[in-house]
């Protein structure tokens, strides 16, 4: 029994390793942003706010920052359509070729940043895209649809398939039944993707890197100053970025936990 | 509910037969006008943006660039040149190298902590620690590159608490050292969770029924656990795998870029020059690899057991 106690009292332990490592960067760059010292090291500096009255002062972070929420926007609107439809498809339809359809749909994000980063420029510069902001929403939008389509699935998964099926023999047709049964339904899961979505944008630096030209986002912001000198402006712009993220991921969270209740009830 | 959900629908009298013909789970050929408006919009999109982007970007790899511009043909000059320099064949064993030790690492590293959350901790904080181990995913990589340069360079924090404890500094920024942190802040959470969701899905009965036969902890584990939640183990030392090939911050701001892996000689190639045909043929090598490695992870995966 003593051993037991003990074997386990050394997997927690671990457990609290594990997660100490995963949040001291995240922490890090949290108590960095508010050091006065360039270098922080121990012990540490005073407390400054040097480092956001630096970038409230840049303007290509002010740009950096709308450029970044543009792309947000319309990324999180089509790939949560585009996710919708092919969520709804695959609740739906069975039909041939449909491993292919689905693997279409899903594989993008686990092509390496850099070969999408490169397909992408050399295709769109090739159509006069790349450098534009456009050129950033479109591959966003292939990296983005994936994550929208998981979220929505899921939700549908929960959903008798009959319901849909009711509605029609009470007269309703299709479209009837989508607008009154599987959009409601699936409304929380939507608003979901949504937040899920616009954060994947907000957060994707490689692919912006390779395609955005001029037209910096924060993540590329944040690249392209790690490449010249240090400067923990970095860390200022990364607690923003975080707190703006968290926001939107624990909207969604909430969205989908309100509306789970009455359904369970 | 369902109640619910049918007054919300008006029960107008246009009903439409031919979704009442429709038989669920019958595969077809064809689907019907409002199937093609659900399923159509992605598939063109990935089509246009996602399909052909790749499928270019092997095709310029024949191509050839003169006067610095890249002109279509079909020649196998790009890949002889790559192919017979010995830089491009070290990138490629390094970068290989690294990353499947990393996935190894990471898999052994995750496999307790993934074990003692599912099988130690009560359903709420097993809820709390899903969700602290969701919370990496939104915070920005390269931020926590950064964050980790601080702790790690020769002056920085690890440094300065080992001199406090008299211990001579040591260099753990531009090493390979380095690279590894920088790997593991990038896949660990991603495979601890996926660890941890095949893990909660093993029949606990399958457990008790060794305990009873009189079977240890540790050949539990070994002998009942790990195969059971092999495809999840498998899967996520994938994921981590392909993470680790492909990425090029670690490699380059905490491993110091030298020797290059193969995404750094891909960003290299393309943004200090014009030779994106030869990044191309670095790029479809990677993709082949990543392919003959998921094609047989996924072949162990499901392979069935002997």
């Amino acid at each position: 029994m003593n051993e037991h106690r003990l074997i386990n009292f050394l997997l927690r332990s671990f457990v609290v390793m594990v997660f100490l490592f995963i949040f001291l960067p995240i922490a890090g760059s949290f108590v960095f942003s508010f050091n006065i010292d360039r270098f922080p090291s121990l012990p540490l500096g005073g407390f400054s706010l040097h480092w956001y009255e630096m970038i409230a002062s840049d303007p290509a972070v002010w740009q950096a920052f709308r450029n970044s929420l543009t792309v947000g926007v319309v990324v999180s609107l089509v790939s949560t359509l585009l996710g919708f439809t092919a969520a709804y498809t695959d609740f739906r339809y069975p039909f041939f070729g449909k491993s292919i359809y689905m693997a279409l749909a899903l594989l993008p994000p686990t092509i390496p940043v850099v070969i999408m980063g490169l397909a992408m420029l050399a295709f769109l510069s090739r159509v006069g895209l790349s450098g534009e902001i456009y050129a950033v929403m479109i591959s966003h939008i292939v990296m983005c649809a994936p994550f929208a389509m998981a979220v929505i699935r899921m939700r549908l998964a929960q959903m008798d398939p009959n319901i849909e099926a009711a509605a029609w023999n009470l007269g309703a047709n299709q479209w009837k039944a989508m607008r009154h049964v599987i959009l409601p339904f699936t409304a929380p899961s939507i608003f979901a993707a949504l937040f899920v979505t616009m954060a994947v944008s907000f957060d994707e630096f490689a692919v912006a890197w390779f395609v955005s030209g001029l037209n910096e986002t924060v993540p590329v912001r944040i690249l392209n100053t790690l490449q010249g000198q240090v400067s923990p402006t970095i860390n200022a712009i990364g607690t923003i970025v975080f707190i703006t993220t968290m926001t939107l991921v624990i909207l969604a969270q909430l969205l989908l936990m309100r509306r789970r209740k009455p359904a369970s009830a | 509910m369902i109640s619910d959900k049918l007054k919300a629908s008006p029960s107008g009298l246009s009903g439409n037969t031919d979704a009442q013909t429709q038989h669920p789970g019958k595969k077809v050929w064809r689907l019907p006008l409002f199937g093609l408006c659900f399923s159509m919009p992605i598939l063109i999109w990935q089509l246009i943006f996602f399909v052909f982007p790749l499928a270019f970007l092997v095709a310029i790899s024949f191509w050839l660039v003169r006067n610095f511009r890249m002109v279509p043909t079909f020649e196998w000059l790009n890949w002889s040149y790559m192919l017979s320099r010995a830089f491009f064949w070290d990138a490629y064993v390094h970068t290989l190298a690294m990353a499947a030790g990393a996935t190894v690492l990471v898999s052994l590293v995750a496999f307790p902590c993934a074990y003692t959350i599912a099988f130690k901790f009560r359903e709420s904080a097993k809820q709390l620690l899903v969700l602290l181990l969701v919370t990496p995913f939104f915070t920005s990589y390269l931020v926590r590159t950064y964050s980790w340069q601080v702790f790690l360079s020769d002056n920085g924090i690890f440094n300065a608490a080992l001199g406090l404890l008299g211990i001579e500094p040591f260099a753990m920024l531009n090493t390979a050292f380095g690279t590894y942190v920088g790997y593991f802040t990038l896949c660990l959470p991603l495979v601890v969770l996926l660890q941890l969701f095949s893990l909660m899905y093993i029949d606990r009965s399958l457990i008790e029924a060794a305990h009873n036969l009189g079977c240890g902890r540790l050949r539990t584990v070994l002998l009942v656990v790990l195969p059971s939640a092999r495809i999840g183990i498998v899967v996520a030392a994938l994921f981590c795998f392909i993470l680790t090939f492909g990425d090029f911050v670690s490699p380059l701001y905490l491993g110091g870029g030298q020797p290059p892996t193969l995404s750094t000689l891909i960003t290299d190639t393309t943004k200090s020059g014009q030779q994106w045909p030869r990044a191309a043929v670095i790029a479809t090598m990677m993709i082949v690899t990543l392919l003959i490695a998921a094609f047989g992870a996924v072949r162990f995966a499901y392979r069935r057991r002997a």
